[in-house]
């Protein structure tokens, strides 16, 4: 089929879709944690980490840093108070999990129940690279067209 | 031939796993709490405030832990059921009022009738918190010994009594013999 408008007319032709696509992207999460910022900065940083994966189990596609349920309010003042008791990382999510289960990390361990999860892009990267190479080497085999005609070789 | 299969056969495949997908409810999440020892806590009682409802109280009996509060919609349309169990079933009910206007909630009871053998008053959430709570009307079951036997998230009602907590409680008594 022969083109109706030239390339860089149809490539124009996008440039407001495309505006307006990453005009829709949505804004990173604007914190509803209303407190002010630790005073350690390095604490800070490990309250911001946690409150953005922690999930809000009342609202269950909300990180606890981004809703406004009460009990989210609640989970980012206990996970604050701890951090200003001076436990790891490591012990405020053991102490999430031994309440709430795995399903509060949105970010979830690996272990048998998650490993298809975790690595599902690895086998579907193989399958299709799998998959890639039969293909490949199938039209290898074929005769290769001759180049007589003008336009793309007729499907065989 | 296989190449006609192979994509029906794995779009079915999908289908079937998105169906029972379908079925189950996202917002119901296990409690890990389940199988362990029930946690420390201590409140003190809706009606005496210098009384306490504590971990040990449930020690001994199998009981039930409601957690309520006169907010939630989910409780009221429970009261009834725990009312009925309260008079018949011979298994105390203690409540836990989360996050609750401690005057509303007497009223509640005084208005509606009350189930509970006892109600701790847990005002800032922090035992709720340790409990494992996220969505209130929960109920646990706590076995003689203090362990947490089985969590309902969800109103009470007749039917997720007979059929989730009677066999467990008789599990429970035969164990315990």
């Amino acid at each position: 089929m022969r083109a109706l408008f030239p390339a860089w007319a149809r490539v124009a032709a996008l440039l407001p879709v495309l505006v307006l696509m990453v005009a829709l992207i949505p804004a990173p999460g604007l914190a509803m944690d209303p407190d002010p910022a630790l005073a350690d900065p390095a604490q800070q940083q490990l309250y911001e980490r946690l409150t953005s994966e922690v999930r809000c189990l009342v609202c269950q596609n909300q990180t606890i840093g981004d809703s406004s349920a009460p009990l989210a309010a609640d989970l980012r003042h206990e996970i604050r108070q701890m951090i200003e008791a001076g436990r790891s990382e490591a012990e405020i999510k053991t102490f999430l999990l031994d309440r709430y289960g795995d399903f509060v990390l949105y970010r979830p361990r690996f272990m048998p129940a998650t490993a298809l999860l975790w690595l599902a892009p690895v086998l579907l990267l193989l399958i299709g690279g799998f998959g890639l190479r039969r293909i490949i080497q199938r039209r290898a085999a074929l005769p290769v067209p001759t180049d007589d005609e003008d336009g793309p070789p007729a499907a065989t | 031939m296989l190449r006609f299969l192979l994509p029906v056969g794995i779009f079915g495949l999908l289908v079937v796993v998105f169906f029972i997908g379908l079925g189950k409810d996202p917002t119901l999440v296990p409690s890990p709490l389940v199988g362990k020892p029930a946690p420390e806590f201590t409140l003190p009682l809706l009606d005496d405030s210098s009384r306490t409802l504590s971990r040990q109280d449930l020690i001994g009996k199998t009981s039930l832990v409601n957690i309520w509060g006169t907010w939630c919609g989910g409780c009221r349309q429970e009261h009834d059921t725990l009312l009925k169990l309260a008079r018949d079933s011979g298994i105390p009910i203690f409540g836990i009022n989360w996050k609750d206007d401690p005057q509303l909630a007497r009223e509640w009871l005084k208005v509606l009738g009350n189930p509970y053998a006892a109600v701790g008053v847990d005002a800032d959430g922090r035992v709720a918190i340790d409990w494992g709570v996220y969505g209130a009307p929960e109920t646990f079951l706590i076995g003689p010994d203090g362990t947490v036997l089985y969590k309902h998230i969800a109103p009470m009602t007749l039917g997720v009594w007979r059929e989730k907590f009677l066999p467990r409680i008789a599990a429970a008594a035969g164990a315990g013999e």
